[in-house]
């Protein structure tokens, strides 16, 4: 393990040159779920540059599309030194957690090429296409069209639930190209955003806030070396995108972040209220569960041996990540009792009026990125090999 | 349900359609989006008052109907489905602490402008986050012939809409103790009180009140110096009793909506609610709804029997109702999935008013410890 004590040193060393100061003190900031529309500016814009230029904001993608070239286990060293001073991945979203991956695995050289370094540089915004008002956990049931048009292809349809489309300049997308086949007619193309037949509507969620929206196509236009894979080929590899975005999920993001609830309870709880025992151990429950979570998330790492592909076992993580983050913003509400409930003015503090909001907008995790239900069924069927009553999927 | 008479028949029928028309979840919603001053529709509270709903617990020698509790969690079981706003809860506990407390001068002077819906009442008790009846650091200090009131109290249901609160304060001892509290019915606008409206996840109204040297005269005292809590909490355990009618109404609603969702939403080519999976948490969900609705009725008839076991049953309904909701709640949004998080839908706005009335005058967590302490565990 020479190596890696000598790539941790590399790493403090370089992080304590570039991470500039003035970003430390926002590490304790919660972390949105779904990253706003403001671009980084001053010592943020920095950070983001000097992350892109090294690579390390993709870090296991290989160097020559301008990735890190780290092995998985340098990539830990490197998250651990980052966690350590509160350093944040600048040029984290979809393209890096989700397409970039997925493209790396599926795409032609070209693709790559064109697509890849503008995500290591933080250049592009990615979205994802993928559910539709009536395909929802029936994701194969989409109806989004494409046709052949030529020199182009030609879409046309809706999407739901896309995630930051407002500022995306791309999105990756599910489309159907044959309606006489369910999985087998279904593609995946890249969409610029910006023309004239896309058009997005931001949906209000109940936490007040709009992180999604409708995706309206009419018209739109796709270069023909932007489907990726072969046509009717799109399924597989949209269910592999799928599977890391669920491993994106698994992690300490949808555990909430943020202060630990002994603490909160100890400012808002005093020790002889009725109920107070009773809070205290649900309390110890959700702290137990949530150590399990992470030590689970350790063996997985060190099981996977390098190897970072992810498996159906990231459905496990996930299940059990979403359900730790929406119990601890239970429990923070109730804690601190009615504070938790304050929506809006000086009457209650940031810390909970923001308590509120994590507490709902939390409730999306069981639903986005596959429900629960679905995750679920994955378990089931492919790691516990019991039958399917839907048939094949 | 409990066998009802044919007035309460007839009570909740009318209450079923009255909500059900003049006032659906879509009323709530338009209360909420006009940031309404008082947090309801007072033309929807004039309407009613008119028919009698503000004066079901009050004697019919103060203007009521005399019909009882377990009346108005009929009628509350009704305005929790819509989630309709409106002070008739509110105003039944303060009228509850006069009925229990009053002397024949304090009930002449208050209840018939209750009854008639002149004059909201409510409950001015918590001083903090959590429900917590006995730490009591507002004071009041005999002066002269009457009483002078120092202190704040949080979270007060309704109090911006209030005439009448019915104030806890200490006369004697330390926050705490459950001797040395007294009851005060405080005019809304006497001199020293003053009220901030305070905006909460379910949009209902709520305040702090601050009394600052508030004079009171002797007729303010309600029940004896220093032997209020009994009182006190006798009129909150009718509170909780209704609250608890009120999130049954929201229960089986959020519970109703849900389902019809599951008999019509089409995913792999059949209606959800064909997966045993879905099927086996619906059926669940059906099974504490009637657990709960038995405790919340046992509650009810209780008070209305001034039976011994009244706290003990009250704490069971709360708690009890209080889980099922809890869980019937986020079930709604799950079972919805993407729709249900955004707000045009009204699943949102059940899951907010229930993590509000479950926190309101004691959670799950404070009932169960209550009914335990009781039951002698």
């Amino acid at each position: 393990m020479a190596d890696l004590s000598d790539f941790r040193a590399e790493a403090r060393a370089w992080l304590e040159a570039n991470f500039p100061a003035s970003l430390r003190a926002q590490s304790e900031a919660v972390a949105e779920l779904i990253p706003g529309g403001e671009k980084p500016t001053g010592d943020a814009l920095l950070w983001k540059q000097r992350m892109a230029a090294k690579g390390w904001g993709t870090p296991t993608w290989p160097k020559a599309y301008g990735g890190g070239g780290l092995s998985a286990a340098e990539a830990r060293v490197l998250a651990e030194e980052m966690a350590a001073i509160g350093a944040g991945n600048p040029v984290q979203g979809m393209g890096t957690s989700m397409f970039g991956p997925t493209l790396l695995e599926y795409g032609t050289e070209a693709q790559k090429q064109r697509h890849i370094p503008p995500i290591v540089r933080g250049e592009v915004r990615w979205c994802q296409g993928y559910s539709e008002p009536g395909a929802g956990s029936d994701l194969a049931s989409l109806t989004t069209r494409c046709e052949d048009a030529g020199d182009h292809w030609k879409i046309n349809g809706q999407k739901i639930w896309t995630s930051g489309a407002q500022y995306a300049d791309w999105c990756f997308c599910l489309v159907r190209t044959d309606t006489s086949r369910k999985h087998e007619g279904i593609s995946f193309v890249l969409i610029d955003m910006h023309q004239a037949g896309v058009e997005t509507r931001p949906i209000r969620l109940i936490a007040g806030s709009s992180p999604f929206c409708e995706t309206f196509f009419t018209d739109a236009r796709v270069e023909k070396d932007d489907m990726v894979g072969p046509l009717n080929g799109g399924w597989a590899i949209g269910k592999r995108l799928l599977q890391h975005e669920r491993s994106g999920q698994g992690g300490a993001r949808l555990m909430g972040a943020g202060k630990p609830l002994p603490e909160i309870a100890a400012s808002y709880v005093e020790e002889d209220e009725l109920g107070a025992e009773d809070v205290r151990g649900r309390i110890i429950a959700q702290a137990v569960d949530a150590r399990a979570h992470t030590l689970t998330m350790a063996r997985a790492a060190v099981e996977s041996r390098g190897n970072l592909n992810p498996s159906a076992a990231t459905s496990v993580m996930k299940n059990s990540g979403a359900k730790l983050g929406q119990d601890k913003a239970e429990l923070t509400l109730e804690v601190m009792g009615a504070r938790g409930l304050g929506w809006a003015g000086e009457a209650f503090t940031d810390e909970e009026r923001t308590a509120v909001r994590v507490w709902l907008s939390g409730k999306a995790t069981t639903i986005f990125g596959g429900s629960s239900e679905i995750q679920n069924n994955i378990i089931a069927k492919r790691i516990l090999g019991l039958p399917d009553p839907l048939g094949s999927n | 349900m409990a066998v009802l008479t044919e007035e309460q028949s007839l009570l909740r029928d009318a209450a079923r359609t009255w909500t059900q028309e003049k006032s659906p979840v879509s009323a709530f919603r338009k209360v909420r989006d006009a940031a309404a001053p008082l947090a309801y529709d007072p033309a929807a509270f004039a309407e009613m008052a008119q028919m009698g709903w503000t004066g079901v617990i009050i004697p019919e020698e103060y203007g009521g109907s005399d019909f009882g509790w377990l009346s108005l969690g009929l009628i509350l079981e009704e305005t929790g489905r819509t989630l309709t706003a409106s002070p008739i809860l509110a105003s039944a506990a303060a009228s509850g602490a006069i009925l229990l407390g009053g002397t024949a001068t304090q009930k002449e002077a208050w209840l018939p402008k209750i009854a008639s819906g002149e004059v909201v009442g409510a409950l001015a008790v918590d001083e903090g986050p959590h429900h917590a009846p006995a730490k009591v650091a507002t004071t009041a200090k005999k002066t002269g012939a009457g009483w002078t009131l120092d202190g704040a109290k949080t979270f007060v249901l309704e109090g911006m809409a209030a005439g009448l609160l019915v104030v806890s304060a200490r006369t004697s001892g330390n926050a705490g103790d459950e001797d040395g509290i007294s009851l005060f019915l405080v005019p809304a606008e006497a001199r020293g009180v003053t009220r901030q409206a305070l905006k909460l996840a379910d949009s209902r109204g709520a305040a702090n009140v601050t009394f600052a040297g508030v004079e009171l005269g002797a007729e303010a005292l309600l029940g004896e110096a220093g032997k209020g809590h009994a009182l006190l909490e006798k009129t909150l355990d009718r509170a909780r009793a209704a609250l608890a009618a009120e999130m049954l109404g929201s229960a089986v609603q959020a519970f109703e909506t849900t389902l019809d969702y599951l008999k019509t939403r089409v995913q792999f080519g059949q209606v959800i609610g064909s997966f045993q999976a879905l099927q086996h948490r619906a059926a669940k969900m059906f099974t504490d709804l009637e657990l709960s609705r038995s405790c919340v009725e046992a509650a009810l008839t209780a008070i209305d029997n001034d039976a011994a076991d009244v706290s003990e049953l009250v704490s069971l309904a709360k708690a009890k109702m209080g889980d099922t909701l809890h869980l019937v709640s986020n079930e709604m949004v799950q079972m919805h999935g993407g729709i249900g998080m955004t707000d045009e839908h009204d699943a949102g706005l059940y899951l907010k008013r229930a993590r509000a009335q479950e926190t309101a005058f004691g959670g799950q967590a404070w009932h169960r410890d209550r009914y335990a302490r009781l039951q002698g565990f």
